[in-house]
């Protein structure tokens, strides 16, 4: 009765594997297959044969390299910045005390409810008046701003289980505030950046909306926008767009498998979620 | 007073970056849309803008396109928050019990569709639902498994088009909620549903009064954000049926831009957003509220 019970489960999850991986699977044969003027059928996916020159292809063409360094370039200082400045925001709201925190922060939260896309208007005017439209700065200022409501939210709850008693050993050595933040709470909090990292590195790789409205020159683009350039310019090429979005898509899952330990360790179910 | 202006001044070193940016980025983008909201707007030239009172919000209710999105709106939350939230629970569950082996691997694969792009995830879904014997859905259903005699035109139809846009929806989001629902089972000491088998206790039941109420704060911030993310779906649509056919699978999120970016009139597409916002706020209301309250030790 128990060993039936537990092969049930494995099959149920293995048919649920099916149903995840399945469209990846058609994703990966339809790159590896040539005939790229119709989308191939099934059974030319099954049996034709397969190469990798939608690969070299996709990565050769339309300054595919360049879009993907500009990616990596945005992405990268994106997470830096907003990382650091969320944490010292978090611990700002969960350790100090000043007239108006309370609202400070329900103000915040509020504007986690309210759609995004509007915002894009009158976030342009902004950069405009910086004349930071087109500029990498211009971007990653935007993205860093727009986010770090979100992460500080995120992030507040963690530091605030941390026990106040282990700040004692850092006052007794003559440490101040900074000292505590740097050698208690970045560190007891490792699992909680690391899947916040795993989340604004998402985030900010597949963005999609801002970066064609803030970037206007073509050497500026960043992938989303160069993926879509390619449905466009390549209509009917769909092993080629395939191969280029699976290129697109292996810094995230690099940056999953890294942070992925962190990830599984964070406890999202309580504490993180006080207001 | 001095002692305030202390505490400021304390705080500022950690604060005043990050405010400064939220204000430039959000709240004064946010202030300024609402303000848009009352104007026939001129994005070339703003100081020439007209006053237009409430008449952009008259639009709102008048306007018969706002019923077909809202209609989607609310029917992409009424289907896709329960799909998400069963289908990542369920996922959990299986995945936490005692008997199952290779936990790690399972989380894993099962997390996979929730990293990745929603842009290139969308332009698979819309191959796969192809129209004729192409597209593999198609064939799988009619040449495979004999379901059905011919094949269906996925994106033809209202109906079938808003089921693929769910489908992605719920096939992207499950593992979100699993990953979640996973960290909080483990958080619950097993001595809890030792002491319900020896008292005879179901598993189900087990489930149902302990499990649940003990994971109450979660379930109330996963359905806030499953929430959010139905009603502010924006890229599925976008690119799968790009509102087709006839616009009746647009939602309010990309009326709202195409109002905006196609016919520039931001004025009636903030209006749009404000209404968008205030009915999110409202259909989260009791969960919101139950988050600060109940916090349960143990």
């Amino acid at each position: 009765m128990k060993k039936l019970e537990t092969t049930l489960v494995h099959l149920l999850l293995v048919i649920g594997i099916i149903v995840v991986i399945g469209p990846f699977a058609y994703m990966v044969l339809t790159s590896l297959t040539t005939d790229n003027y119709s989308l191939p059928s099934p059974q030319k996916l099954m049996t034709d044969t397969k190469t990798l020159g939608n690969f070299a292809q996709a990565w050769g063409k339309n300054h595919f390299q360049l879009y993907f360094r500009n990616s990596i370039v945005v992405t990268g200082f994106t997470l830096l910045f907003s990382l650091t400045l969320s944490s010292c925001m978090a611990y700002a709201f969960a350790r100090f005390e000043f007239p108006g925190k309370e609202k400070l922060f329900r103000l915040f939260v509020f504007t986690l409810f309210v759609p995004a896309i509007i915002n894009i208007i009158p976030q342009f005017t902004i950069l405009k008046s910086l004349r930071l439209v087109d500029s990498y700065s211009g971007l990653i200022l935007l993205y860093v701003g727009s986010g770090l409501v979100g992460s500080t939210f995120f992030l507040r709850g963690f530091f605030e289980r941390i026990p106040r008693e282990l700040e004692e050993s850092i006052v007794i050595d003559g440490g101040g505030r900074f000292t505590i933040f740097r050698s208690i709470y970045i560190p007891l909090s490792l699992p909680a950046l690391g899947t916040l990292a795993i989340f604004s590195f998402q985030g900010t790789w597949d963005e999609f909306v801002v970066a064609l409205t803030v970037m206007k020159s073509e050497a500026h683009r960043t992938l989303p926008i160069a993926l879509q350039l390619f449905r466009g310019q390549y209509v009917s090429f769909y092993g080629l767009f395939f191969a280029a979005s699976i290129i697109a898509l292996i810094p995230t899952i690099i940056v999953f498998l890294v942070f992925q330990k962190q990830f599984v360790k964070a406890n999202l179910s309580d504490g993180s979620l006080k207001n | 007073m001095r002692k305030a202006l202390k505490q400021y001044a304390q705080v500022s070193p950690y604060l005043v970056v990050g405010l400064a940016l939220t204000l430039a980025f959000v709240l004064y983008p946010m202030a300024k849309g609402m303000y848009i909201s009352f104007f026939h707007y001129n994005v070339i030239k703003p100081e020439t803008s007209e006053s237009a009172g409430l008449s952009n919000f008259k639009h709102v209710f008048t306007d018969p396109m706002i019923g077909t999105a809202l209609r989607n709106s609310l029917l992409m939350a009424i289907v896709t928050v329960p799909g998400q939230w069963i289908a990542g629970i369920v996922l959990a569950l299986l995945i936490q019990m005692k008997t199952v082996r290779l936990k790690v691997f399972w989380r894993l694969i099962y997390y996979v569709p929730v990293i990745s792009s929603w842009i290139v995830v969308s332009y698979l879904f819309r191959f796969l639902f192809a129209d004729g014997h192409e597209g593999m859905i198609n064939y799988l259903l009619v040449d495979i498994l004999h379901l059905i005699g011919e094949p269906i035109g996925w994106l033809q139809n209202t109906g079938t088009a808003n089921l693929v846009v769910w489908l992605v929806s719920i096939w992207k989001g499950a593992g979100w909620v699993m990953v979640l629902y996973l960290a909080a089972l483990q958080s619950i000491p097993r001595s809890l549903y030792e002491a319900a088998e020896i008292d005879g206790a179901r598993p189900a039941a087990a489930f149902l009064n302990i499990t649940l109420p003990l994971v109450r704060p979660l379930t109330a911030y996963v359905i806030i954000n499953l929430v959010n993310g139905a009603i502010q779906a924006f890229i599925q649509v976008y690119a799968i049926t790009q509102g087709g056919p006839m616009d009746s699978t647009q939602l309010l999120n990309t009326y709202l831009y195409k109002q905006a970016f196609q016919y520039f009139d931001f004025g009636y597409a903030s209006a749009i957003s404000v209404c968008l916002g205030v009915l999110i706020f409202a259909l989260t209301y009791t969960q919101q509220r139950s988050i600060g309250r109940d916090r349960i030790e143990f």
